[in-house]
């Protein structure tokens, strides 16, 4: 047999897609039961209204309707839907609204039926009367008095407030020579997965036992909410998040529907079945961002940073989901960025509306920091003139200083700003962009450059990060399983759904073991199969999930060495795995095939004293700190000033994430990412009118970026370990999406400055700058 | 997305269909290629108790040329028509106007007639087959009638097509020597449709001056239209930069435009007069003699 090559490191395309893309995966719609029901909800159209009746009668006696349900049947049957993290106002959340509806999409029933389109016809028949409420829409509106309160209960739309200002901070800012004020908006996001949700709820009576397949990030710790909610044992529950078409974050969580569907299952003793439609899903799935910041910072005539303060308003919606109120911490967390900025001082408020409830989306809170502190740095640049690349310089923690704690208290693992940006800078051609840009200015063709230099944080994280009420921390398992013919199970507690691990873990348990990726299997997703993992979210799971394979692995090789040392007469400590077998470091010619070590440990024909049979092990990864990738992105685009329109030249990405397991993937990761965050940049927002009403409602007004939006990127890397975790990897899965946002924005900005344009909120959208540049010829003119 | 129950319904003629929908009069729908009317359909806004499925009419699907006219059939797909050397030489600006619809499963089903009789009002080819002068044959129980261009687009998802009539066909002349035409469109960022798409037609007479100016403008106001107002500034014109500009100025004269979170109508009519200059600056460029 030829030789094995080492397959860490390696483009290895991604095992899972010959399935995906000819259409062999299975996703929970193509779970079909027999007996199966399906399920269809009847949602609000009001963003708050007192819900006066819900006349289900009609909706009873329709052909094969089996059962509808409202709120008011519910009532003490199935418990709030959980917000595990701390705020000092967390609102009852019912499955199916009671008393009032408090946002567009807001579950009112639900019908089961013997077919979806029954089900559906059935909703038509329900006849509910609502009294319309004025609504709440705009964040920093619901806070001043006399605004409608969506909580009564609470006497205030103000769901938590966390304040922050260290001692020393006035005085930090006061040495500044210069301040600068404004007013960022970080707008709502829909979060748009490829495949909505879906849940599959099947209850086996005689074994009381249910199994749920529901397209979700996090089949363990749903199934632990489930468990709490049904009173069903954990032992009693299955999960299995089976294909998931993306999730964003936005299938971070525990939704109405996974309870309704459990409860129903074993109520009526048939399974069920309920997919959500693509309007559902911009309705009712969680969405992101969402924020309005007051920036006061104050700089150095040098472009030194001595302080920032920040006021944030952040719109949680209606309800607080599972991590809702999370997400902002994050953000203030991240607001230093990369750079030593002296002092922070921050204030957030987090704030009820008449809208679907926020919650995590690619990249969860950094996102939202990264754009405040890489727009402030632009904003800084342009007010002292000098190049936004050396205020930059100017304010990088070097490299020499980790690991460094940042103005916010957070450790940072390992850094090299000033590599990423170097690289960056000579791929893009910078300093003769520059040159282009100011000839292309005298001819009237506006070139914009934009940089950032952005910081995140991933690997999340150490379990004290993790909020307490969450059952489950912040580290992440894995077990490996050597079977009898030497083909080798990998069980791991993270959930991929497009990150690609069946590959990069298959990658590192093959060169552990010294086998081919082909006799492989990664296994995930399913409660029943796997031990118990965290999931897929925080782009923690190759720092983490990757770690605790790394020790499993570790652990059957330890076996393996003391069944071979045994057989081949030499010490443990000498041997090597290599080439399907397990050799002596010094002279691997001398060896044993792995099989006969396998062989051993199963057939136990000769017990080996102090070994048991078998060959697996399970390991749990609690990691000490969270890691820290970083990059530059450099975004050129020209802007057509009679129309507004952004067109992109160029698009150069500088990623860090540590070591790298697989580079398509990590590619991949970050071409999506990059196009989602520069869809925030230009097309996308979620859009409520001021009573409540979704704009966004379909895929015909909310604009994701198609393929031809979207520039051909310049992708390299840098490659600054970290020593967190033995792989020496970060994280990837959010990268994109953070630095390129402000990088997109800097751009444009950089593009209007002739026209003396400071600022404009995103989206970008062509009227917007058309309008801001009319608005700034006219007021040269006046 | 469920739609409500209907039954469905093959035709294999044009004959064939005419007598189903008299059949089934009010509660029947034709369907073509299915992507205006399955959405609608999905979301419940229309709910036809019968489909007439014409897709598989042969006569329906054909580009020809007849008398000196380029006749294009109802059921030939957008990407027919954005691939047809024919159309591509001669009338161009359809072939611009189809190549930018939508996506290439969009463009493979969805048909000439069907996006016709739809008349959404941020459609594409409206707009070329209005600066094009196309003419549509139409035909019902009564016969068939020819109806211009101009007087087929009646308003908002509506045209002067009878409930019982087939929309059959399209014809245009060949544009001529000393001819161009051009379509532009900016794409709505969410759907694709057209935020405002422009198509223009511009001969030159043998003084170098514009003979003929034909405008035609969609994604404005609840129809597409004629630029009337554009065409007679500019005819015998010569084609100079600010007799172009000045022309293309009355681009949304007297259009009620919409206003939606894509544009507002201050902005839409705006881009209605960049969009117009450019189209006929590309259509002028393309009046080689
Ligand atoms: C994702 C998507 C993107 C799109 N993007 C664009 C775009 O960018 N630009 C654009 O212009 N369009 C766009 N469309 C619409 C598309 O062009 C449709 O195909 C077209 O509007 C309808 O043609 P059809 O053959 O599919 O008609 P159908 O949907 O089958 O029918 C539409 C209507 O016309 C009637 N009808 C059909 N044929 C006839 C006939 N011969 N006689 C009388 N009545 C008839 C039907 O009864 C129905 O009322 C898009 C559609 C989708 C789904």
């Amino acid at each position: 047999m030829a030789a094995l090559p080492k397959f860490i490191g390696q483009p290895i395309r991604r095992r899972e897609d010959p399935r995906l893309i000819t259409g062999e995966g299975t996703y929970v719609d193509d779970v079909k039961l027999a007996g199966m029901l399906h399920a269809a909800l009847m949602r609000s159209p009001y963003a708050h209204a007192k819900i006066s009746s819900v006349d289900l009668s009609a909706a009873r006696k329709h052909p094969g309707v089996i059962c509808a349900l409202s709120g008011e049947d519910l009532a003490g049957r199935l418990p709030s839907l959980p917000c595990v993290a701390p705020a000092q106002n967390v609102p009852e959340h019912p499955a199916l609204a009671r008393g009032k509806v408090r946002y567009v999409g807001d579950a009112v029933a639900i019908v089961v039926a013997t077919d979806p389109y029954t089900a559906r016809d059935a909703i038509d028949l329900i006849t509910a009367d609502f009294d319309p409420l004025p609504a709440v829409v705009d964040a920093e509106k619901a806070l001043q008095p006399g605004a409608p309160l969506i909580h009564e209960n609470f006497g205030t739309n103000l769901a938590a407030k966390a304040e922050m200002t260290p001692p020393g901070f006035d005085k930090a800012m006061s040495e500044a020579d210069k301040t600068l004020k404004f007013r960022l908006v970080n707008q709502r996001l829909t979060p748009t997965m490829m495949e909505p949700r879906g849940v599959v709820a099947h209850w086996e009576h005689g074994y009381k036992q249910l199994t749920l397949w529901s397209s979700t990030q996090i089949p363990h710790l749903l199934r632990s909410q489930l468990a709490d909610m049904l009173k069903l044992g954990e032992n009693k529950i299955r999960v299995i998040a089976p294909e998931v078409g993306g999730g964003f974050g936005a299938k971070l969580n525990v939704y109405a529907e996974e309870a309704l569907l459990g409860y129903l299952a074993m109520e009526l003793d048939r399974p069920i079945k309920w997919i959500e439609t693509r309007r559902e899903n911009m309705a009712a799935t969680t969405h992101g961002r969402g924020h309005v910041t007051y920036v006061e910072v104050g700089f150095k005539n040098d472009g030194a940073i001595t302080a920032i303060k920040a006021k944030f308003f952040c719109d949680m919606g209606a309800y607080l989901q599972l991590l809702t109120p999370a997400i902002p911490s994050f953000t203030a967390l991240m607001v230093p960025g990369c750079y030593r900025v002296g002092a922070l001082a921050f204030e957030q408020n987090l704030i009820f509306t008449n809208k679907m409830a926020t919650d995590a989306y690619r990249g969860a809170g950094r996102p939202e920091a990264c754009y405040l502190i890489e727009r402030t740095m632009d904003m800084v640049a342009a007010e002292l003139g000098m190049d936004p690349v050396q205020v930059r310089r100017k304010n990088f923690i070097p490299k020499d200083a980790f690991p460094f704690t940042t103005a916010a208290g957070l450790q940072y693992d390992s850094g090299d700003y000033e590599g990423a940006l170097n690289k960056a800078l000579a791929m893009v051609g910078y300093d003769k962009l520059r040159t282009e840009q100011a000839a292309a200015r005298q001819q009237g063709r506006y070139l914009g450059i934009g940089v950032s230099t952005y910081v995140e944080i991933c690997g999340i994280g150490p379990s004290a990060l993790l909020p307490p009420k969450l059952k489950g921390g912040g580290w992440e398992s894995a077990t490996v399983r050597v079977e009898p013919d030497s083909k080798v199970t990998v069980l791991t507690g993270v959930s991929p759904h497009g990150q690609g691990q069946e590959t990069s873990f298959a990658q590192i348990a093959a060169d552990a073991l010294g086998i081919d990726i082909d006799d492989i299997n990664v296994l995930h997703g399913d409660t029943a199969i796997v031990q118990y993992g965290i999931g897929t979210f925080g782009s923690r799971a190759t720092a983490l999930g990757g770690t605790a394979l790394v020790m499993a692995l570790g652990k059957v090789q330890e076996k393996m060495k003391t069944i071979a040392s045994r057989l081949m007469e030499v010490p443990p400590q000498q041997l090597i795995f290599t080439n399907r077998t397990i050799a002596l470091a010094s002279d691997p010619s001398k060896s044993i095939p792995l099989q006969k070590v396998v062989e051993a440990a199963y057939g136990y024909k000769q017990p080996i004293p102090g070994v048991e049979p078998g060959l697996d092990a399970s390991a749990f990864f609690e990691p000490s700190g969270c890691t820290f990738p970083f990059g530059t992105h450099i975004a050129v685009v020209e802007v057509d000033p009679q129309t507004g329109a952004v067109k992109f030249l160029r698009y150069v990405a500088v990623d860090d994430c540590g070591k790298i397991i697989n580079p398509l993937l990590v590619d991949g990761q970050l071409q999506g990412g990059i196009a989602q965050g520069l869809g925030q940049a230009l097309y996308e927002e979620t859009v409520y009118d001021e009573n409540g009403q979704l704009v966004t409602a379909s895929l015909m007004d909310y604009a994701i970026p198609k393929a031809q939006m979207v520039p051909a990127i310049e992708m390299a890397n840098t490659v600054t370990p970290t020593n967190l975790n033995p792989l020496g990897v970060k994280g990837v899965g959010e990268a994109g999406t953070i630095g390129s946002t402000p990088c997109v924005a800097n751009a444009v900005m950089d593009a209007l400055k002739p026209f003396g344009i400071r600022h404009i909120d995103m989206p970008l959208k062509p009227e917007k700058i058309w309008r801001a540049i009319q608005e700034a010829k006219q007021a040269k003119k006046g | 997305m469920f739609p409500a129950t209907f039954e469905y319904h093959r035709a294999h003629s044009v004959k064939d269909a005419l007598a189903l929908l008299k059949r089934f009069g009010q509660d029947a729908k034709l369907l073509s290629g299915g992507h205006s009317l399955l959405p609608m359909m999905k979301l419940r806004l229309a709910q036809p108790a019968h489909l007439i499925d014409i897709g598989a009419v042969g006569e329906l699907a054909q580009i020809a040329e007849e008398g000196g006219k380029v006749v294009i059939g109802a059921g030939v797909t957008h990407q027919q028509i954005a691939d047809s050397a024919l159309v591509r030489g001669k009338l161009q600006a359809l072939a611009e106007a189809a190549a930018q619809i939508g996506d290439v499963q969009v463009r493979n089903r969805g048909t000439l007639g069907g996006s016709l009789a739809h008349a959404d009002p941020a459609a594409d080819y409206p707009a070329a087959v209005l600066a094009l002068e196309g003419e549509v044959k139409l035909e019902g129980a009564q016969g068939t009638r020819t109806v211009k261009a101009q007087d087929f687009f009646v308003d908002l998802l509506t045209t002067a097509m009878n409930p019982d009539e087939i929309l059959r066909q399209v014809s245009f002349s060949p544009i001529a020597v000393g001819t161009g035409c051009a379509y532009l469109k900016r794409p709505q960022p969410a759907s694709g449709f057209a935020l405002v798409g422009v198509a223009a037609l511009v001969s030159l007479g043998r003084d170098g001056s514009c003979e003929k100016v034909r405008v035609g403008v969609t994604g404005l106001g609840s129809k597409a239209f004629r630029a009337a107002g554009v065409e007679s500034a500019l005819a015998g014109k010569k084609p100079e930069a600010n007799a172009i500009a000045a022309a293309a100025a009355h681009a949304a004269d007297g259009i009620d435009c919409l206003s939606d979170i894509h544009a507002s109508a201050d902005f839409r009519a705006e881009l209605a007069r960049v969009y117009t200059r450019r189209a006929i600056e590309k259509a002028l460029e393309r009046c080689a003699r």
